[in-house]
């Protein structure tokens, strides 16, 4: 379960291109569902996103994840809990160029010094899961559109994480590939992972695996209902 | 311990491979810098080996030399002078020393005579150096011409040839006796070039000189303190050539670290952002910067050190020849013996490492300091 | 299968560290073993009542570096620049570059 306490978020304050990104937000998510943020760009959606995946803190209010506060936490703790508990899929891929699909699959869990061959095996499997093992040592740039969307969900989930994070996940996808995206998250959703997905794209709205749509607008929640 | 090396070799890993992707450019830089420090450390090498050789070998060198000046020109002494200085307290021995120049116009070397009392050589006969040897060809019982001072031709025959091993302080010798040396220079008997004294205690010597320089005002004293000491200052750093080589070195450093220091392109502050984004510690990126400093300037200077040893120590400063040799026509053949003054190793691993590492991570502390989330706003 | 990037790094600084130290243990054992040059050296200097090594044979004054007189920096007159190569490698002995020297 995760908790939203009047959750404000504002960039640059006090200088003059202040923005007010998130107006007082509560919201609870729950655990092991599919939950996704419906809204314009610049509604919040990615902020919020941000805040519950302890990429950032927000300007006030509170945040409870399985229980635990974690808005006062130290960076040090924030990265660690980020690191295990959850898994990003950016917008961009965000993908180190130059570099192969197997160590972009590895390096988040670089730091934690783990015993190199087992974290091989681990970035292999997890490629083999989605098809890509022919294209392990391939360099990134050389991937097409959905390999790279593919190796960007493998990285997420390197460090077994229990929440995954997408923003935008099918804005460079044709329908067959936004589609295959979403039986993914299906079968991470079989495994209990919590997924949660911003995006204003109607595949995703409409698809039947999603348990609950959020609408946000300017900062706000506008419906936080639950779709079929 | 294991994940402390483990997490190391991991982000060594992973700035490699970004060292990989401008393979050409790394390359060429790792390239140079070891050229650099080739150069400045067989530099170090030889110059250290040839100042701590001179200040062992010349310990041998008279406690003190008195030479006559007129007008300031180095002018023959007379003989007589020995009675004089015998007599100041301290003085246990005063000695003749005959010694001059001779250009040879066949090969346009310069070649040095002296005559030694202790040598038993008769009329007639010389013992060359090796580098006299070398450079004219001529060995042990073939003739040697000489012009005299008044244009006679003079003939000698060589006895022996001194030992190479000996190259270093013998090589342009060319020992004679006292009568054919001044059948050939003219110097009158009577006067000699300068005279070289022994002293009891050493302590005494600037004493004893204080006391010459009274008794002979026209005369100059030089102790063997300042033989070494002028050895000590050869190849000084802040003479000529050598300046030029520590500035052109420093230059280079500059140059290397300057292309880190000037920021991060775009590119670089993305992938950090990256990083940042998929879990990766402000500290984990400084170490991966400090890793990729330390990459290029370790391996450099490893490899320049080596290279440097070999140059000078197995392959005699080869490069260095045509610098050291100048125009002079012979050139000593001398094996460099490895004195190794690990200060300047010390101090020459920190100016090759430090800097450019410092270069590396600094102008990434911004990079490295920003949110992660940043990433997900651009 | 290729071996990771940071063990060829590793074995390579590590190669490069223990060649240094067996240069140097080369080193300290050709010390060791031209000694008895070295001393043979300061025999014959003793001997021939020699004060300075042989390095350069352009000029006199390049030759015996500790014997150039006050004439020599100014060789043919007081303007003449340095002719000699090794010039530019040594300064004058340290005798001559005495300053506030008694004038008696």
């Amino acid at each position: 379960m995760i908790e939203l306490q009047d959750i404000r978020k504002v960039f640059n304050t006090g200088r003059p291109n202040e923005f007010v990104a998130l107006h007082g937000v509560s919201l609870s998510i729950d655990a092991a569902k599919v939950t996704v943020f419906k809204g314009p760009s610049g509604s919040g959606k990615t902020t919020l996103l941000s805040l519950v995946g302890c990429m950032a803190r927000p300007t006030s209010g509170r945040i409870r994840l399985f229980d635990r506060e974690i808005t006062s936490l130290p960076e040090r703790f924030l990265t660690e809990i980020r690191r295990k508990t959850f898994g990003f899929i950016f917008q961009h891929f965000n993908l180190i160029k130059g570099v192969t699909a197997l160590e972009n699959v590895m390096v988040p869990a670089y730091p934690d010094g783990e015993n190199h061959a087992s974290l091989k095996e681990r970035a292999l499997n997890l490629l083999g899961l989605f098809n890509l093992s022919h294209k392990a040592h391939s360099k990134v740039e050389w991937l097409s559109g959905g390999e790279a969307q593919r190796v960007t969900i493998a990285r997420a989930l390197v460090n077994n994480p229990s929440v995954v994070i997408a923003d935008e996940p099918t804005a460079h996808l044709d329908t067959k590939l936004s589609k295959e995206f979403m039986e993914i998250m299906r079968r991470l959703n079989d495994e209990g992972k919590t997924v949660l997905i911003a995006s204003h794209d109607p595949i995703i709205h409409e698809s039947d695996i999603v348990h609950r749509v959020i609408e946000m607008r300017d900062g706000k929640i506008v419906t936080s209902g639950i779709a079929s | 311990m294991a994940k402390w090396i483990e997490r190391q070799r991991n982000i060594i890993d992973f700035t490699l491979s970004s060292l990989l992707r401008r393979k050409r450019k790394n390359i060429a830089l790792i390239f140079v810098y070891i050229v650099v420090v080739f150069f400045l450390a067989s530099v170090l090498f030889f110059t250290y080996s040839i100042k701590k050789e001179a200040s062992m070998i010349l310990q041998g060198s008279p406690d003190m030399i008195v030479q006559r000046m007129v007008a300031g020109r180095h002018e023959l002494i007379p003989i007589s002078h020995i009675d004089k200085i015998k007599g100041i307290r301290g003085v246990s021995s005063v000695k003749e020393r005959l010694w001059g120049y001779y250009y040879d116009p066949i090969v346009g070397a310069n070649y040095t005579l002296i005559v030694s009392d202790d040598s038993q050589l008769s009329v007639g006969k010389i013992i060359i150096g090796e580098g006299v040897s070398r450079t004219r060809l001529l060995f042990e019982g073939d003739a040697m011409e000489f012009k005299t001072y008044d244009g006679a031709i003079v003939d000698l025959e060589i006895e022996s040839t001194l030992s190479q091993k000996s190259e270093l302080v013998s090589s342009d010798l060319i020992v004679i006796s006292g009568g054919d040396f001044r059948r050939l220079f003219g110097t009158p008997e009577g006067y000699a070039t300068d005279l070289t004294l022994k002293v009891r205690n050493s302590r005494e010597l600037p004493t004893i000189a204080v006391k010459i320089a009274e008794l002979l005002p026209d005369s100059r004293q030089i102790l063997r303190d300042e033989i070494l000491r002028t050895y000590d200052a050869v190849f000084n750093w802040r003479g000529g050539i050598m300046m030029v080589i520590l500035m052109g070195a420093l230059l280079a450093f500059i140059i290397f670290a300057w292309d880190k220091a000037s920021g991060l392109s775009l590119e670089e502050r993305r992938e950090i952002g990256i990083l940042k984004a998929i879990g990766w510690e402000t500290s984990d990126v400084l170490l991966m910067k400090f890793w990729e400093g330390m990459a290029v300037s370790l391996s450099s200077f490893l490899a320049g050190v080596i290279f440097a040893y070999i140059h000078v120590f197995f392959a005699s400063s080869m490069l260095f020849e045509p610098v050291l040799k100048g125009w002079a026509v012979l050139y000593p053949h001398f094996k460099t013996v490895p004195f190794i003054d690990a200060s300047q190793i010390i101090a020459l691993f920190f100016l090759t490492v430090v800097p450019y590492t410092v270069a590396t991570i600094i102008p990434s502390w911004r990079a490295a300091t920003v949110d992660p989330d940043s990433v997900m706003r651009s | 299968m290729l071996m990771r990037k940071s063990s060829l790094f590793l074995i390579y600084i590590i190669l490069n560290i223990l060649f240094l130290i067996l240069l140097f243990t080369h080193a300290s054992f050709e010390k060791k073993k031209d000694m008895q040059f070295l001393r043979e050296k300061m025999e014959m200097v003793s001997k021939l009542q020699l004060a300075d090594l042989c390095l350069f044979t352009e000029a006199s004054y390049t030759r015996h570096l500790s014997q150039a007189d006050l004439h020599t920096p100014f060789q043919d007159s007081p303007t003449s620049l340095e002719h000699f190569p090794s010039g530019s490698l040594v300064g004058p002995p340290r005798s001559l570059r005495k300053l506030n020297g008694k004038m008696d």
